[in-house]
């Protein structure tokens, strides 16, 4: 560190000009990470988006088999009332033969840590690359498993949302959600 | 003004050599633009360097004076885009000659970059030159990626999707990553504001990318087809007006082309959905990339796992990184290497077969093909190069470049 001009110590020792060289070298590298903190910061969500994170849904129209999309943080969610076949599918399935295990009576808890088997809450994005899986509509694919199937890069979901085939990693996302009365929903 | 090799010019106009005793931008022209020693022996293939930076430039100009008339807002941005085509005098040609001019800017930057592959324009002294150029490419390539975005079409909200998707492969931090990125949930109003931010800062980092290219490339002059240095005046010409003639004959040749494509199919090389307004509950039926992106989007599919994918898709770019120091061959030219002259070709083959899988679902026989292209692609950097550089024979070289032209000449 030191030049010729400044005497070293003996036999190589660090001076007091080496130390304090380091100490004002760290002290300004912490300030400039202080200051770069904000820059970075800023580009995360604002408060009044972070504000738009709940919405309420009456689920009184959907009718057995029917699912409807609704819009959550700019989000799609699939809201499913699911079949009897369709829930004894989802319930059957081995967890050895998932992807990304998990049972199905877990995906259909709510927040109060009640069941509803018959109502399935996921977001509709596939864990992929983020495209919005078909399935919802009567006449779409819902691929091989019966729940729905991601045109992008073809990953496939069964009828409690999760990953059976294709390149997604997991399955379709719940979100927190509860039921306020027995057809009113509020989901985050 | 000016003398020829050497001794530093004398302006007679004393304006300018008042400011050139000041700032000796006069003398730099003259040295690094006029009496520049150029090796004689230059291809059509050395002007898309020059061709890239017109195209630089007008991307610049066109896309400052769309900005005046864009709105960066969800609400409004389809529409600005529109009433820009419809309404805003000459609007329609500044848009297209915008958007058709970012094809056209990386067919001349995929050009480039191909004549420093075949004639080995990457090698020793010139490897800080060329990973210059590679960090161009990087930039270029977010910059079109965010500029794409900003009419806020179905292409534009899902490209961004996906793209911004991909940070979420990474372990652990993804998901926060990608909520970074978005300033939100979703796309949305926050994240197209941010492009729009970026997309119009990056353009003026490449210019000074550009800036040390040029600087990088001036300490020991241009490649050449033969791939030997110069030895002597008898080996280079002056940049001008032998170079500055021939590059404007070739910008005017290229402009050409491109115009053919402004004003007579401004819609080909994009894709029709991109006219419909993005809309978060709908994913269109086939999600394709711009056609530059395709054959990395062809490597990013063809790993059937979402974080090897991703590694993947970026490795093609990083690996170019490495190339000069995964070319073990001591000779530049692919004129004296009768072996990798065919592979050069060959890995070009490959990645138009990766554009032609990128830009078809991933099905049948795409899948298979995407995947055997990948593995050339990378096969290639990774092991023919520093392989074949060891056992190859190259061909004599040249004494020098005058005797190998003249005995061209002489027939």
């Amino acid at each position: 560190m030191a030049s010729s001009s400044i005497p070293a110590g003996d036999h190589g020792d660090p001076t007091r000009r080496d130390f304090l060289m380091v100490a004002t070298g760290a002290m300004g590298a912490v300030g400039a990470i202080a200051v770069a903190w904000p820059f970075i910061n800023n580009l995360n969500p604002a408060a009044d988006t972070l504000a738009l994170s709940t919405t309420e849904i009456d689920v009184k129209s959907i009718a057995v088999g029917q699912a409807v999309t609704v819009k959550w943080r700019g989000k799609p969610v699939f809201i499913r009332h699911r079949t009897k076949e369709e829930i004894k599918e989802a319930e059957d399935v081995k967890l050895s033969e998932l992807p990304d295990p998990e049972t199905d009576n877990a995906r259909v808890t709510d927040l109060a840590k009640k069941v509803r088997p018959e109502w399935l809450i996921v977001i509709g994005v596939c864990t992929h690359l983020g495209c919005v899986p078909l399935g919802n509509k009567p006449g779409d694919p819902r691929g091989e498993y019966g729940g729905w199937f991601c045109p992008c890069h073809g990953s496939q979901y069964d009828t409690s949302g999760r990953i059976r085939k294709g390149p997604a990693p997991k399955n379709l996302a719940v979100p927190g959600y509860l039921f306020t009365t027995d057809t009113l929903v509020r989901i985050g | 003004m000016a003398s020829s090799h050497g001794a530093p010019p004398v302006f007679n106009n004393k304006v300018i050599a008042w400011i050139d005793h000041r700032l000796p931008i006069f003398s730099y022209i003259e040295k690094e633009y006029h009496t520049f020693p150029t090796p004689r022996n230059f291809n059509y293939f050395w002007n898309f360097g020059a061709i890239a930076t017109v195209m630089l430039v007008l991307m610049i100009a066109t896309g400052v004076v769309l900005a005046t008339n864009y709105q960066p807002n969800a609400e409004l941005a389809f529409n600005s885009v529109e009433r820009i085509m419809r309404d805003v005098p000459s609007g329609w040609l500044i848009r297209y000659l915008h958007m058709n001019g970012a094809s056209f800017f990386f067919i001349a930057v995929y050009i480039h970059i191909f004549r420093g592959l075949y004639y080995g324009s990457y090698k020793a002294p010139r490897e800080l030159l060329w990973i210059l150029g590679v960090v161009i490419l990087l930039l270029m390539m977010a910059t079109a990626f965010m500029g794409y975005v900003l009419p806020w079409g179905q292409m534009s909200f899902w490209g961004a999707t996906v793209i911004t998707n991909l940070f979420s492969a990474i372990p652990v931090v993804g998901d926060s990553i990608v909520t970074w990125l978005w300033g939100g949930f979703a796309v949305d109003n926050p994240t197209l504001n941010r492009f729009f931010a970026l997309h119009y800062l990056l353009p003026f980092i490449i210019v000074a990318v550009v800036a040390l290219h040029v600087v990088a490339l001036h300490v020991h002059g241009s490649n050449n087809p033969l791939g030997i240095d110069p030895k002597g005046p008898q080996d280079t010409v002056p940049f001008h007006p032998y170079y500055t003639m021939k590059d404007g004959f070739g910008v005017v040749c290229f402009l050409i082309v491109y115009a053919l494509f402004v004003f007579f199919m401004p819609n080909t090389l994009g894709d029709v959905a991109n006219y419909i307004p993005a809309n978060p509950l709908v994913t269109p039926n086939e999600i394709v990339p711009e056609w530059y992106f395709l054959p990395f989007y062809a490597i990013l599919r063809a790993i059937p796992d979402k974080l090897g994918g991703v590694i993947c898709m970026f490795g093609a770019i990083a690996v170019l990184f490495a190339l000069p120091w995964l070319d073990t061959s001591r000779v530049r030219s692919c004129t004296f290497r009768p072996i990798y002259k065919w592979f050069v070709l060959l890995l070009v083959a490959d990645v138009i077969l990766l554009g032609i899988c990128g830009a078809h679902p991933p099905e049948g026989w795409y899948v298979p093909a995407s995947r055997l292209a990948t593995v050339y692609y990378f096969f290639h950097f990774l092991i023919l190069l520093p392989v074949l550089g060891k056992i190859e024979r190259p061909l004599p070289l040249p004494s020098s470049i005058a005797e190998a032209v003249l005995k061209k000449k002489a027939g």
